[in-house]
């Protein structure tokens, strides 16, 4: 039996997406090495005990509610040597964190203070007397290794999209915790958060991806893209390397081997080559769709769908169809 | 890095498979086949090289871009790529295989960092053989110095930094004194060529060659596979009038709609 502490990632004052699949993950290994219990840290300015009770419900026992004004943005020092003391008390076997750009930001350095072994970024565990095994793909997605950690307590981080969030509830506890570092005394400071796509749903968050590559040709052709997204209702808008280079999109939009790892249940590639970095991105997705008009373009290859064409014509009637598929519920 | 005083610039460089390759599984299963392989400095490290050399240059090339990395005796051969570009000298920490553990890398690199004197040490973000995504915010914890992750745009000005580093569809801006640690990320400038200039004086270039200390290792890979193939997937027919089937397709076979 080991417990698990679990990080539950915040961003401008709100519970991701991903705290949940964190806290499902957490409480799969908790019940895989005999039932222990999952406590969550939660950290934010003050309000932020509000959302323990989401924690509670996908399986969280008991929630550490860390409030404080330094925790209004992402204070990775503070956090580290906070998470890093309670891990260290000897009550945990494991942590989870999210494989996210905070998660990955702040598990290594927990790691790192206690001495422990990180795998990161898995998609899936398992346990054997106390031996956490996990996959984690490598060779820039070519390959999955199994990741075996030794030594107690082992951290780990879940990818975005692995674990789908499951209601799991359990009544609320909480706990107020305070930091063990002063947190206006960090040295690495947030001066300012920038929200892409306000209102959007993020990438690693949307169960439904369009990229739009060159084949857009121009930044206001994104409006083709956009429009299927609305027309979904629960999707992100996704792009290259070459769209990001030109600038169409912002930076943090781009998916591929040097961008983000998406693993949507579906993907639609519009206008999109299919370069091997690109497919390193998006491959795990659970159905891909592919617009081109070249029928030899090599993201038919990963496709289950395709359609082969001119997006400017297909992607206006896609997105009507897609609102009237909607429409009829 | 105060005025036109010396800048003193780490870069943790990694040796990886050249990716545009077809990987085959080693008979013990735990590993990839090397035979054929080809190999090359990690891209996110080539953009901390380009890092590193263009703060040097902003400030008169005073100082020093040193390349660093931990691997086999053949990483030399990186290490002179990162020399041919101007990093001024090498060090090769040799290890027969690079283990699966980040925290043993990291303290290995942390063991050579620490009495460098160094104003700042680079990463890439990410090593996209392990895809481990770690070594850089554990060295800086194991240096205790202030560390920013995942950088796409950066200012160094008297002795502090600001840069913005790229979350899931946001960005987040920092500041930090230095001396500090930063993974680079994609986005943040493209790398140059070694000139035929730059590859003559590298071979003149100081690379010294030490043991890595790895100490106790808690990660190990037992096993290894390649992924499932994706079924060969269907052309559904040719512009517009192929989306009723699609639309149909995702609703009752993908059950996405
Ligand atoms: C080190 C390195 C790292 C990289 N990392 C990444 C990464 O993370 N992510 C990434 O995406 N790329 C990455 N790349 C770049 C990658 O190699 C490709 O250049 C890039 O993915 C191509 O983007 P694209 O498909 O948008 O453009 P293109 O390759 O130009 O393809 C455009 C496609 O659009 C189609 N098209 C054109 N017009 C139309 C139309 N009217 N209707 C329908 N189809 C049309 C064309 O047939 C073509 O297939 C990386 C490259 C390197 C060297």
């Amino acid at each position: 039996m080991a417990n698990v502490l679990v990080f539950a990632e915040v961003r401008a004052g709100d519970l991701r997406k991903v705290a949940l699949e964190a806290v499902t993950a957490a409480r799969q290994l908790a019940d895989l090495s005999g039932g222990g219990s999952v406590h969550a840290v939660l950290a934010g300015d003050a309000g932020i005990a509000v959302k323990a009770a989401s924690l509670a419900e996908y399986g969280a026992d008991s929630v550490l509610v860390l409030e404080h004004a330094g925790f209004a943005q992402y204070n990775p020092e503070a956090l580290a040597a906070t998470v890093a003391q309670r891990l260290g008390s000897g009550t945990y076997g494991f942590a989870v964190f999210s494989a996210t750009a905070q998660g990955r930001d702040l598990s290594p350095r927990v790691a790192a203070k206690l001495g422990s072994g990180l795998a990161p970024d898995l998609t899936g565990f398992s346990v054997d007397g106390g031996t956490v095994s996990g996959q984690h793909f490598n060779m820039n997605g070519k390959t999955i290794a199994t990741l075996s950690l030794s030594g107690s307590p082992a951290v780990l981080s879940v990818r975005p999209a692995a674990f789908q969030p499951a209601a799991n509830a359990r009544p609320l506890v909480t706990e107020a915790i305070t930091s063990a570092a002063d947190p206006s005394a960090s040295r690495v400071k947030v001066v300012e958060l920038k929200q892409g796509n306000t209102g959007k749903l993020d990438l690693n968050d949307a169960p439904v991806i369009v990229a739009g590559g060159r084949g857009l040709k121009a930044a206001e052709n994104f409006k083709l893209c956009d429009d299927l997204a609305d027309a979904f209702g629960n999707a992100a808008v996704g792009a290259t390397r070459a769209v990001t280079d030109e600038g169409w999109r912002p930076h943090s939009d781009q998916i591929g081997q040097t961008g983000r790892n998406v693993s949507p249940n579906l993907y639609i590639a519009v206008g999109i080559s299919g370069a091997i970095q690109h497919l390193a991105g998006m491959r795990t997705s659970k159905t891909i769709v592919a617009i081109n008009k070249d029928k030899d373009a090599p993201i038919f290859k990963v496709a289950d769908y395709g359609i082969v064409g001119d997006v400017f014509e297909i992607m206006p009637a896609l997105t009507a169809a897609v609102k009237a598929a909607k429409a009829q519920g | 890095m105060n005025g036109a005083a010396a800048v003193k610039i780490a870069v943790c460089i990694k040796r990886v498979p050249v990716m545009e390759t077809k990987f085959a599984i080693a008979a013990d299963g735990t590993r990839v086949d090397e035979a054929g392989l080809k190999y090359d400095v990690n891209d996110f490290d080539l953009w901390a090289i380009e890092a590193g050399l263009q703060l040097k240059e902003k400030n008169g090339n005073a100082g020093e871009v040193v390349a660093i990395c931990l691997g086999p005796d053949t990483a030399q051969e990186q290490i002179r790529k990162a020399l041919a570009m101007g990093a001024d000298r090498g060090v090769l920490l040799q290890a027969p295989t690079v283990p699966a553990d980040g925290l043993a890398i990291a303290r290995a690199l942390a063991a050579e960092l620490k009495d460098g004197g160094y104003d700042l040490v680079l990463f890439g973000r990410i090593a996209i053989d392990s895809m481990n995504q770690m070594t850089g915010p554990m060295v800086a914890e194991l240096l205790d110095l202030p560390c920013v992750t995942n950088v796409f745009k950066l200012e160094i000005a008297g002795g502090t930094g600001r840069a913005e580093r790229a979350l899931e569809g946001a960005s987040e801006v920092m500041e930090f004194p230095l001396p500090a640690v930063l993974t680079i990320d994609d986005g943040l400038n493209k790398e140059r060529l070694p000139s035929l200039k730059g590859i003559m004086a590298a071979k003149k270039k100081p690379l010294d060659v030490k043991p890595a200390q790895l100490g106790e290792l808690k990660v190990a890979v037992t096993k290894m596979v390649l992924p499932p193939e994706r079924a060969a997937g269907r052309i559904l027919g040719d512009n517009a009038d192929a989306v009723p089937e699609l639309v149909r397709l995702l609703q009752t076979e993908a059950k996405v709609l």
